[in-house]
């Protein structure tokens, strides 16, 4: 694997400052250079032997130029001094034919970060293909093992991939970090009369010492296939719906879409002009919170080199902030929020229900495992995507269902929301337990 | 011609010469059990224009270059890649991918044979080169003063071009060495529209294996604007979409979208021959109605799905996946069609020289029946007609699959009533086309904008349909 040597990252921070350089003698005003190498490993094996053994090594530069706040940008995935040089000066071509727009430029000089924690992003997993083989292997023995109806397997990977990022811009910024992304995922097909379901599991981390163990991933994945044996259509019915975390991340998702620089700006969201005003209900809190250690979304500074910062963006069900950068921030004639490149950490407070109590708590109507599908209107807040998941009744679940849609509107599905369970997702970007909507309009039989 | 062209790209730069391709296979076919190495080069350039607020206010180019190096050994694969072409690069490669194959004996490669004279579905243009940088900005412009122009209610604009020329070179231990220049070049545009404090999105656009004139053409560009513009002020009259059970007639064209998910995928040989698939092992057993014979077809002329040849350098052709409602065969790239013991289809895909290929889809549609659209409206008692669809998705084991319109309207005794608001709709692949009662005689195929997603990789796809009718699909409204 690599070794993300000094040499190795001096050698990357001179590509972008030569880059930089080249800018300014092409004649841009300003200039931004980002960078990043990507060297990884991807092992599966399916079926009791290895089935494909995969090596990564991506770069690329990605440069954009202002010239009297007309933009143009140029990627190059060989970083030699020639090719740098002719990438820039393409930028800078294109920015003759761009229009002024004067809310173009960089970020400005004193929204940059100027000093840098590590955040622990970065940690190498020592491991070759050989281990990686026998950890799948051990993984998807465990998951045929669970049960006689765990027919076949969709195949378990091992990744290891490490990261070294470059950011510089011509206010002088220059900063570089690297990063790391081990899982552990596992797909298996059960499988009863002449139904079969497949589902999977997934462990990711920063830090392989973090990853759950095998047999855990390869188990989970099996039980999880298992449950969706024999599921069944529901009637056409207005219920109760629970999101278990696997998909109630998504719901917070559309929301941060909702309140992003560019739909504001462009007047596409259904939240338009909501600061300071309720959009959940008054027990909601919701952060960013970017500097968690080995965190999914931690980053010490976005995109443009701003500095990232913890924020309330609702308190007490009322919206804080918006998502921007400084581009949509300056249309906005805001600041920005160091969102470049999207949020952060994502935290919904957790409630004090753990997944069980919640269960109990809707008392009857569907747990919504999965969503399928890309129904979600941000302009007017339609909901309307294809699930699964399992029918409750007395708090309990009796059995699978699935070939259904739920649809409702963002707008009121947010300010309804009865309760946020504790059994908090922590390998999510958007950390937030189940969440239990008292009414959505369920479309079946 | 092409050959030559990819000779010069990526041959010749690296002093490296047809023979040390052979010699560099030959070395990886002896380290071990190895049936079948493939190297692919790749050199793809690529820009895209934006406008938004009525100026253009972003410009990107880019170029990737690289070969990616893989090995089979019976079903496993092990695969490398570089951005670096040269000699040592390649054997570096080989050297790292070997490791799929402890042990066994060495395999021979074949010489690159001469083969039969390439297909020629588009010219090897470089769409960049077609217009000036100023006719880009031009075309842009126009398309954002015909949306504004068209209705006072139009409030954002937002119009992008993109083109991309990608020339590959395929050299395989089976003998087989093929190139390809391939163009495509795609235009969208998305409009808001605002009434009484309302608000609605739409857009429209497509593209192909061409240049930029194409976007000219019958003012197609104006065209889309017409198109998005229309779309979101129908919109902005839509009322609740139905929930239930109920009849829909899919429109022609993009709707076709219901095939690519409800038995394309399903019908890949990766997931057949791996037992995975809701349609594994049904060959020769009725999974339509008679009505509907489907094909997969990458051989159309300039089509955005259409290859002149596949990644692993096989033909592209017709596949005819079902036929008169009888599952006719599976979609095949070389490693899959070797497993199942059948041809390879052409269909063996991959986003790029640093992804591995598979069984993919280029132009997937249905041919035209007999039918008038309007009988097929007319038809319906109760029921929703739906014209455009955004993405869909699909559980190729359960066959459970989804696609959302983006425009639809009710049929309300065999007539086209009121638009409804955007409604997702899901089916069961085996058994939803056993529903088709009619198939219009209106085959369309959709306007060149579609990419398909499998396992992180898109590549781009056709899709195509008379207007059908299906007499019971779940619709995903609000209103029952």
């Amino acid at each position: 694997m690599m070794r993300l040597t000094k040499k190795y990252s001096n050698e990357n921070r001179g590509c972008v400052e030569f880059a930089l350089k080249a800018a300014k003698r092409f004649g841009a005003d300003q200039a931004e250079v980002a960078l990043s190498i990507d060297d990884g490993l991807s092992v599966s094996v399916r079926n009791g032997d290895i089935e494909t053994l995969e090596y990564h090594q991506d770069k690329g530069l990605a440069v954009t130029v202002f010239i009297n706040q007309c933009s143009g940008s140029a990627n190059t995935s060989d970083l030699s001094e020639k090719a740098i040089k002719r990438t820039v000066k393409i930028a800078t071509e294109i920015a003759r034919f761009t229009a002024k727009d004067e809310y173009a430029g960089l970020a400005n000089a004193e929204d940059l970060a100027s000093t840098f924690f590590d955040l622990n992003l970065h940690s190498s997993w020592d491991i070759d293909a050989d281990k990686a083989v026998d950890l799948a292997l051990t993984c998807e023995d465990a998951a045929f093992k669970l049960d006689k109806r765990i027919i076949n397997s969709e195949g378990v990977t091992v990744t290891s991939h490490e990261t070294f990022q470059v950011y510089g811009n011509s206010h002088g910024f220059l900063a570089s970090y690297p990063s790391s992304q081990h899982s552990l995922s596992c797909s298996v097909i059960a499988s009863q009369g002449d139904g079969m379901q497949r589902d999977h599991w997934y462990s990711s981390a920063r830090d392989a010492h973090f990853l759950e163990a095998p047999v855990k991933v390869g188990k989970q994945a099996a039980k999880r296939a298992l449950a969706r044996l024999n599921a069944q259509k529901i009637s056409t019915a207005k219920i109760p719906i629970l999101f278990s975390p696997d998909v109630s991340s998504g719901l917070f998702s559309h929301f941060l879409s909702a309140i992003s620089g560019g739909s504001l700006y462009r007047k596409s969201t259904f939240l338009l002009d909501h600061l300071g005003k309720k959009v959940f209900p008054e027990w909601m809190h919701i952060i960013e919170q970017p500097h968690i250690i080995a965190g999914p979304g931690s980053r010490p500074y976005d995109s443009e080199g701003v500095k990232t910062r913890s924020r309330n963006i609702v308190e007490q069900g009322i919206l804080q902030g918006y998502v921007l950068d400084s581009y949509s921030a300056r249309k906005l004639d805001m600041r920005t929020t160091g969102n470049s490149g999207g949020i952060h950490n994502l935290i919904v407070e957790p409630g004090k229900h753990n997944f069980k109590a919640m269960l109990k708590l809707m008392d009857k109507g569907l747990l919504v495992t999965e969503l399928m599908g890309q129904g979600i209107n941000i302009v007017t807040g339609d909901y309307s995507r294809g699930a699964a998941g399992f029918w409750v009744e007395n708090g309990k679940v009796q059995y699978p269902v699935e070939e259904i849609t739920i649809a409702g509107n963002l707008k009121d599905m947010f300010q309804q929301i009865v309760a946020v369970g504790n059994d908090v997702d922590l390998r999510r970007n958007v950390r937030v337990g189940s969440v239990l909507i008292p009414e959505m309009m369920v479309s079946g039989n | 011609m092409t050959k030559n062209l990819a000779a010069s790209t990526f041959l010749k730069p690296a002093k490296l010469k047809e023979s040390d391709l052979n010699n560099v296979l030959a070395k990886l076919m002896s380290r071990g059990s190895i049936d079948y190495a493939d190297l692919y080069f790749q050199n793809s350039q690529y820009e895209s224009w934006s406008l938004e607020d009525g100026i253009v206010k972003q410009g990107n180019y880019g170029i990737d270059h690289g070969v990616g190096i893989r090995a089979i050994s019976g079903e496993k694969t092990g695969f490398a890649y570089s951005d670096e072409i040269s000699l040592s690069a390649l054997t570096g490669a080989c050297k790292t991918v070997s490791a799929i194959s402890r042990r066994g004996k060495s395999q021979t490669v074949k010489m690159f044979a001469n083969h039969l004279a390439p297909q020629h579905l588009y010219d090897s243009v470089d769409p960049l080169d077609t217009f000036s940088a100023e006719q880009k900005v031009k075309l842009l412009e126009s398309v954002d003063i015909e949306a504004r122009r068209l209705d006072t209610r139009v409030t954002q604009v937002m119009v992008s071009l993109a083109g991309c020329r990608d020339i590959v070179l395929v050299a395989s231990s089976d003998g087989s060495l093929a190139a390809d220049s391939r163009p495509l070049v795609r235009f969208s545009v998305s409009v808001i529209v605002e009434s009484n404090g309302q608000r609605e999105q739409a857009s429209a656009g497509g593209g192909a294996r061409v240049g930029y004139g194409f976007f000219l053409e019958n003012e197609r560009a104006l065209e889309y604007a017409r198109d998005a513009v229309r779309q979101a002020i129908t919109k902005l009259d839509a009322v609740e979409a139905p929930a239930g059970m109920m009849p829909v007639v899919l429109g022609a064209g993009w709707p076709g979208v219901l095939l690519h998910e409800a038995i394309g995928h399903g019908l890949e040989g990766d997931f057949n021959r791996k037992g995975s698939s809701a349609f594994s092992g049904r060959i020769g057993e009725r999974v339509a109605s008679s009505v509907c014979t489907i094909v997969d077809d990458g051989t159309l002329p300039n089509r955005r799905g259409s290859l002149n040849i596949d990644d692993e350098g096989t033909p592209t052709q017709c596949t005819t996946l079902i036929e008169n409602g009888l599952l006719k065969g599976y979609l095949q790239d070389k490693l899959n069609a070797k497993l199942m013991g059948v041809a390879a289809t052409g269909n063996g895909r991959r986003e790029s020289y640093a992804h591995l290929p598979m069984p993919r889809m280029t132009n997937t549609y249905m041919l035209a029946g007999k039918s008038e659209p309007e009988e097929i409206i007319s038809s319906v008692k109760k029921g929703l007609y739906a014209v455009n669809f955004g993405g869909g998705q699909v559980d190729i084991t359960s066959g459970k699959f989804v696609f959302s319109a983006s425009e639809a309207y009710l049929i309300e005794d065999g007539r086209i009533t009121r638009p409804v608001r955007g409604a997702t709709l899901i089916g069961n692949g085996p058994d939803v086309l056993t529903k088709v009662s009619m198939v219009g005689n209106d085959l369309k195929l959709d306007e060149g904008v579609g990419t398909c997603g499998k396992e992180g990789q898109s590549v781009p796809v056709g899709v195509g349909q008379p207007t059908l009718r299906v007499d019971e699909l779940t619709v995903g409204g609000t209103n029952i």
